[in-house]
């Protein structure tokens, strides 16, 4: 069992919880994700690490509200215990000094995407950040991105706070002026990372993203988490979970994602409506 | 030999009817009675040389064990078999008995062979219901650790071997649940899961240890696990799925069988929402494939709702390598077969399967495996409607290991090199058996390499001789 240490509330959609596991601490790196189940019932869900801590032998997980296992998620409390956290999964980050890079963040791919832009900070990159959410109340951690930026962009859709715009504006303007940017990483939604594919392709500047697909096993053994890129299938899990932009199939990937959201929906509504019987009783 | 008067076919065994089946996850047969176990004993031969024991890959010696059941000695009898087979609950259930111990049986001339799989079960049962083993006498700790990796049988024979000859045994399983495909691959109603927990509980009895959540490669690499264990055995099975690499294969709804299995044995996704992992339901279910994988994964459709459950196989039935007793039970639920079929395309709309197209087959001359080649009939396309299709056409070794570990040798199709003899593999200190060893095979067929690699550890660890 794996105890949760801390939990802290980052917006209304997403909780971060620090979580012991020694032995996926050991060998943690920026771009790799853990497999965890919540309850013996719960589904097993690819979480990336956003931090990890050696001698406290934990990891932080961002966890966004999107289904009930998520939600349960998010419920559980400092002192409660995790059924798994398997990993540390996925090839990690390449990181190098390239020189001049962005990191571009959306709504909860903002924590992924820090532990990246820390390690390329650390290996002497000048690094951009562009970070966004829908609206304000959704976004987090622009002190801790900040801190590991030599620039930073932070933006809403709805104008809430700082600017008013989608990532890729900000992204499309750097890449019009700063012709030395090397390299772009981009975690975020599958339709914002896909549209930052579309921003830097005319530029020809490589993008890497990280993908975030329905996993079971996270060890290469069901092929459910397969994406279809220009070279050929690949299994997030084991092959990524980073992916050329520019290579994956975009529309793909989107409709297999959506593949149980009708039995995620029953999930949920089922859900609540037990705890609001719990609470009555 | 005292002649005598030989009931032709074997003691039929109860079991749930099709009807009622198909809308349960229970186990199908019911197994035998202690007089159906004895009548079924009592038609041995008691051969001078028998056939079966060469025909059992572990060579366990049946005819002793039977003659024991016979004589009403169960204990004996599974005893007896438990010299060779620690698994007898599980193998008795779903070895290829027709092509191993009962193929070659010498009542097969004439009539049906000896019941051997369903006395093996029974023996094995009957020792479940007399309550938990008791743990042998151990011998004193010899000091050396060995490293298990992968708790499916390959893994768990080795682990239980070892830990009797007093070494310190820590099995690494990437999943939550140890049992390898006996948990995510068999489905309940063929192997319920209380027996694999029973095996899996005993061997944590001797004292060995299971560490679960731990996938080799990631969180440690060999090289890793060799600073703290004396010798390793990977047990890590042949768990990557194959894939047809034909257009609209990535289109939702279109499984691979581990995943479509995994999904509704491991995460019991059958009992949806219950357990909250889901699964697609659909009226129609097409699984591409003639092997074990491809039944269990039709007649699981059949479980979750299907109302029409339709195998996809290149060849003919004969050449279908799934035990008899899959087929047979297959054909009794209802399952369509649909024989010389090649799939060449899957088509949906909106990123949902809606149709495999497929191309008619004729025989052709046989193939390098002995089996008569399907040749494709030009232009005999033709289309089939399905909500759901599972493929299920093979697996190899996942290459998770072996890119972490440069000097571990790899031969074609991902399966790790081994001396059969030793089943030692190019790094020092490292055995492999079992399916990564072998490509996808057979429960005992693991075990029996299992066996030879515990051999060869202990005496690896008393010599340190490779
Ligand atoms: C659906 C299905 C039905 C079958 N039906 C039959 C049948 O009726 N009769 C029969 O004889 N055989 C059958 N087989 C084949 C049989 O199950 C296998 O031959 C047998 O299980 C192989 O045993 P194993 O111990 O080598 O590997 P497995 O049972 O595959 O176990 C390997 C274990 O290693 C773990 N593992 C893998 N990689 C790592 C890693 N890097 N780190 C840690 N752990 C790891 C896996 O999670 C797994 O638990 C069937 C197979 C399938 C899939
Ligand atoms: S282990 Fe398999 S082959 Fe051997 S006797 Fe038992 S059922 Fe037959
Ligand atoms: S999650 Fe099963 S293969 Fe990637």
């Amino acid at each position: 069992m794996y105890k949760i240490l801390k939990k802290q509330v980052l917006s209304d959609l997403v909780t971060l919880m620090e979580v012991s596991a020694p032995q996926v601490t050991r060998k943690a790196q920026a771009g790799q994700f853990v497999i965890v189940r919540a309850y013996e019932e719960s589904e097993r869900i690819p979480l990336t690490i956003a931090d990890f801590d050696r001698a406290a032998e934990s990891v932080t997980l961002v966890i966004q509200q999107v289904g009930k296992s998520t939600m349960q998620m998010c419920q559980m409390n400092a002192g409660d215990e995790f059924a798994t956290v398997a990993g540390p999964l996925g090839h990690p980050t390449e990181i190098e000094n390239y020189g001049t890079v962005v990191c571009v963040g959306g709504g909860v791919g903002i924590a992924p995407v820090y532990p990246i832009a820390r390690a390329l900070k650390e290996a002497g990159n000048h690094v951009i950040s562009i970070i966004g959410a829908r609206n304000q109340s959704l976004l987090f951690w622009e002190d801790k991105m900040r801190a590991v930026s030599d620039e930073l962009i932070v933006c809403t859709d709805d104008g809430s706070y700082k600017r008013k715009a989608l990532v890729t504006e900000p992204l499309k303007e750097f890449l019009e002026t700063r012709k030395e940017i090397r390299h772009i990483w981009a975690i975020g939604p599958a339709i914002m990372m896909k549209f930052v594919a579309t921003t830097t392709k005319p530029y020809d500047a490589p993008t890497t993203v990280s993908l975030n697909t329905i996993m079971i096993d996270g060890t290469g053994m069901c092929g459910g988490c397969r994406v279809l890129t220009t070279d050929g299938a690949q299994f997030v899990c084991v092959d990524g979970p980073e992916f050329d932009a520019h290579k994956v199939d975009w529309d793909v990937m989107m409709q297999r994602m959506q593949f149980y959201r009708e039995e995620e929906k029953l999930a949920v509504e089922q859900w609540k409506h037990q705890c609001q019987l719990a609470m009555v009783g | 030999m005292a002649k005598k008067t030989i009931i032709p076919k074997k003691t039929p065994m109860s079991e749930q009817s099709a009807e009622e089946r198909i809308h349960n996850y229970n186990e199908v047969p019911f197994g035998y009675t202690e007089e159906q176990a004895i009548g079924e004993a009592k038609r041995c031969l008691e051969c001078a040389k028998p056939l079966c024991m060469a025909g059992c890959p572990v060579n366990i010696n049946i005819p002793g064990f039977i003659k024991l059941v016979a004589e009403g000695d169960f204990r004996g009898a599974v005893n007896l078999i438990k010299e060779t087979n620690a698994l007898p609950a599980i193998t008795g259930r779903v070895c290829p008995q027709e092509t191993q111990c009962e193929g070659v049986c010498a009542l097969c001339k004439k009539f049906e062979p000896v019941g051997v799989g369903r006395l093996e079960r029974f023996v094995a049962d009957w020792e479940a219901a007399q309550g938990a083993l008791p743990v042998p006498p151990l011998p004193p700790a010899t000091g050396k650790k060995v490293a298990v990796v992968g708790s499916g049988p390959a893994g768990l024979t080795v682990a239980a071997d070892l830990a009797r000859l007093g070494h310190h045994v820590t099995i690494f399983e990437a999943l939550h649940e140890a049992g390898g495909v006996l948990v995510y691959g068999i489905p309940e109603f063929r192997l319920p899961k209380a027996i694999v927990k029973r095996e899996v509980e005993y061997v944590c009895s001797l004292g060995v240890k299971l560490v679960k959540d731990f996938v080799v490669g990631n969180a440690a690499t060999l090289d890793e696990l060799m600073e703290e264990f004396d010798a390793i055995f990977l047990g890590t099975g042949a768990g990557l799925p194959w894939f047809l690499g034909i257009p609209g294969e990535n289109l939702g709804g279109v499984y691979s069988a581990n995943e479509y299995l995994t999904r509704s044995n491991l995460m019991k996704a059958y009992r949806f929402p219950e357990y909250d992992t889901p699964i697609a339901r659909g009226q129609r279910v097409i699984t591409i494939g003639g092997g074990n994988v491809a039944m269990d994964s039709a007649r699981t459709a059949l479980r979750l709702g299907a109302k029409e459950s339709i195998i996809v196989y290149r060849r003919s039935r004969d050449e279908m390598p799934a035990r008899a007793e899959e087929i047979h039970h297959a054909e009794q639920e209802g399952i369509i077969f649909n024989l010389l079929t090649t799939p060449v395309a899957f088509h949906g709309t909106n990123g949902r399967v809606g149709e495999v197209e497929c191309l008619r087959n004729e025989l052709g001359e046989p193939d390098a495996s002995g089996r008569r080649r399907p040749v494709p009939i030009k232009d005999s396309n033709f289309r089939i409607a399905t909500d759901i299709v599972v493929i299920a056409v093979g697996q190899s070794p996942s290459p998770l290991i072996p890119k972490t570990t440069p000097d571990l040798k790899v031969a074609k199709g991902g399966v790790v090199t081994v001396d059969e003899k030793t089943m030692k593999t190019s790094k020092k200190g490292v055995f492999a058996g079992g399916d990564v060893a072998t490509g996808g095979a057979t429960v005992i067929l693991a075990m029996g390499q299992a066996k030879i690699a515990s051999k060869a550890i202990d005496e690896y660890l008393k010599t340190g001789v490779w």
